[in-house]
């Protein structure tokens, strides 16, 4: 029986995990993502050359870090469940939909919709997101280094969207109860959606938002609340224009 | 004596009927469109204008109570590692828990589960009642997302895509604030008591380039093991099935405007989408025009009531079908015995259909708990399974008549229609001619 080298399993455990998408298929990354346990020493991955593939580490439920080298098509992150997932590239649409928590951090620019319907974690993108941007958010919060597209927060329902930049057209429209914080202007505002007093308690939260995406040198102060206006919560014929 | 003119019989309109002259002076009075539960109500073509021929001379039957008549379906064969098999070819639509009480998505597990089918969330998200009592359990994906997580995902057996459902094709779904109970509420993370009115479009997706990314990204997700239904409501079948089919959907469900909905604009039922019998057979074309027919399989449902309904659709080459409205009064909605509190609603047993409201006499379409309390989940769950046996008792009767040993080997070729109408649509000739419209020129 070989003698066991400790010290280089150790080693090994605590290197990188490196998936090179040019020599692999996706199938096999999310698949060695999913077989993960709890406890599991293979805590750091590093996926190269994912050239716009879609799909990159879906659904992925265990507390580890995932570094992306490039840029990613649709969905990267989706349903992510306590991963920490780094893109070092750009991400296409729906990136972290429907997160649960975890977080992801796009150090490029996102395409539509992203962080659609998220019911927890951080979503940061470094650069600028498209139209959509947490449309249907349900817990999830979003920090936006630059501006975001028209439509963004559509029915968003819970969580909070921190926009360092400008908002497009129609920010919020129809929004329940999520909480919407822009530094820059806002192209114009959605059906039922206002702008609101900035009270101690969101200067507060969003600080701690701003702290947790790692913004430095930006003030809380600097920053607009809007949110709903909870007039079309429940229907009101005088409100039909609205509709 | 003096001479009268002969009165002449006072006449209604058919055109200002009863019915619309109460609508229109219920809009006058209230400034609101009609809302209510159910599909469409006005009279359509349907599987009751189809007979089918029997046996005869050259098609000779099986023995009714002797030789076998195989009713079991496998779906999903297509692509999912883990394709469910159901027992028979009769399955249970989406029905949301919010628009339905716990005990009533209990029963329609617990039937479901005895007839060896399937059963189907809704927009509301996965209860465990409802996960606990079926063992097949598709898993809707739907615009709103309500309770959408990747472990109810994984521990479902099928996931369906739902674009568009029948009753409302390009609405989305409606639950009003006196049915958003504490526990509802929280399940679709919204505050109680408001009017929660569904995307009708999903948020991360749109068109079928981007649905075949979506699929492939549940696909990872799950690693492969779900068949994925596609759902539309019965819009453009030909098209929709052939998108869906280029999408990658394992199975296509397509829901005629009979099909019911748990809360809609009256407008919207009657005036939009296409009867379920003018579905199946453009559905059936696409299929066959990609030669996927029977590849991937094909769910009908709106209005189907009988064996006779099913047998029917599967002769026009639908691989199963699935009910609501029917699976509903089985459980005992609309039941005479609640006449009393109908009346005291305005309506009568059988038209009831004021499901949004909440106060469901039957204790089905409510969240009150006393109302809820009068679905006994293991009785109605019997009434359910008693019945789906029948179903499938008359389809296999029909069958064996027609010389066939699975339902499935039902065809078009058994069939005629009784009216023009449902001859053309569901491309069998008129009965007593060979004349099928639309066919050979004329």
């Amino acid at each position: 029986m070989p003698a066991i080298n400790v010290s280089k399993a150790l080693d090994q455990s605590h290197a990188s995990r490196v998936f090179d998408l040019s020599e692999m298929p996706l199938r096999e990354l999310n698949q060695a993502l999913h077989n993960l346990t709890p406890g599991s020493n293979e805590t750091a991955w590093e996926v190269l050359h994912p050239k716009g593939s879609h799909s990159v580490a879906v659904g992925v439920d265990q507390p580890i870090t995932i570094d992306v080298r490039g840029s990613v098509g649709y969905y990267c992150g989706g349903m992510n469940d306590g991963s920490s997932i780094t893109v070092h590239g750009s991400a296409g649409p729906g990136v972290g939909e429907n997160m649960m928590s975890g977080s992801i951090t796009v150090k490029g620019d996102a395409s539509q919709y992203a962080g659609a319907t998220g019911k927890g974690g951080l979503l940061v993108i470094e650069g600028n997101a498209s139209s959509r941007c947490g449309i249907s958010m349900k817990g999830i919060d979003i920090v936006v280094q630059g501006n975001i597209g028209h439509m963004s927060a559509f029915m968003a329902q819970s969580g909070n969207l921190v926009v360092l930049g400008d908002a497009g057209d129609a920010l919020g429209d129809s929004i329940y109860e999520a909480r919407l914080f822009v530094r820059g202007k806002v192209e114009s505002l959605g059906a039922d959606c206002i702008a609101k007093e900035m009270r101690p308690e969101h200067l507060e939260l969003l600080q701690g938002l701003l702290d947790r995406a790692g913004v430095t040198g930006v003030k809380a102060a600097e920053f607009k609340r809007y949110g709903s206006a909870r007039t079309l919560y429940n229907f009101n014929i005088d409100n039909a224009d609205a509709y | 004596m003096t001479y009268r003119n002969p009165p002449t019989t006072p006449r209604k309109s058919a055109t200002f009927d009863d019915y619309t002259l109460s609508e229109i002076r219920r809009a006058a009075a209230t400034g609101i469109y009609d809302i209510r539960g159910a599909g469409a109500k006005r009279k359509l073509p349907h599987f009751d204008d189809l007979l089918f021929l029997g046996a005869s001379i050259s098609r000779y039957p099986l023995e009714g109570y002797r030789e076998r008549c195989d009713t079991s379906v496998v779906l999903g064969s297509r692509h999912a590692k883990k394709p469910i098999e159901l027992k028979i070819p009769i399955t249970i639509a989406g029905m949301s828990f919010g628009s339905l009480s716990g005990p009533a998505k209990e029963a329609l597990g617990r039937g479901a589960t005895l007839s060896g089918t399937s059963t189907t969330t809704g927009d509301g998200g996965m209860t465990e009642e409802e996960r606990g009592h079926s063992q097949t359990l598709v898993y809707q994906y739907l615009p709103s997302r309500y309770g959408m997580n990747p472990r109810d995902l994984r521990r479902a057996d099928a996931i369906e895509i739902v674009v568009g459902q029948g009753a409302k094709p390009g609405g989305g779904g409606m639950l009003l604030g006196q049915k958003i109970s504490d526990r509802v509420a929280e399940m679709r993370t919204l505050p109680k008591g408001i009017d929660q009115r569904s995307a009708s479009r999903h948020p991360d997706w749109t068109g079928p380039d981007d649905l075949e990314i979506k699929i492939l990204e549940l696909r990872e997700i799950t690693d492969w093991e779900k068949p994925i239904y596609v759902k539309v409501g019965g819009a453009r079948p030909y098209y929709d099935t052939a998108l869906a089919v280029k999408s990658g959907a394992d199975v296509v469900v397509i829901d005629g405007m009979q099909g019911g909905t748990a809360a809609t604009q009256e407008v919207f039922i009657e005036n939009v989408g296409q009867p379920t019998l003018a579905c199946i057979r453009p559905a059936v074309q696409a299929l066959q025009d990609l030669g996927m027919h029977r590849k991937v399989q094909l769910i009908v449902s709106g209005g189907i009531r009988n064996g006779a309904d099913v047998a029917k659709a599967l002769a026009l080459g639908v691989d199963a079908v699935s009910i609501g409205t029917a699976a509903l009064v089985a459980l005992g909605d609309n039941d005479p015995r609640w006449e009393a509190d109908y009346n005291e609603l305005g309506t009568t047993a059988g038209a009831y259909d004021d499901w949004h409201e909440g106060r469901d006499p039957a204790g089905i379409t409510t969240q009150d708990p006393e109302l809820m309390k009068r679905v006994d989940p293991i009785a109605a769950g019997r009434r359910l399974a008693n019945y789906l046996k029948v179903m499938t008792l008359e389809a296999q009767t029909i069958a064996r008549a027609c010389g066939k040993n699975s339902l499935h080997n039902l065809e078009p070729e058994d069939l005629v229609a009784l009216t023009i109408e449902a001859a053309a649509m569901a491309g069998v000739p008129l009965a007593g001619t060979n004349w099928i419209p639309g066919k050979n020129g004329f």
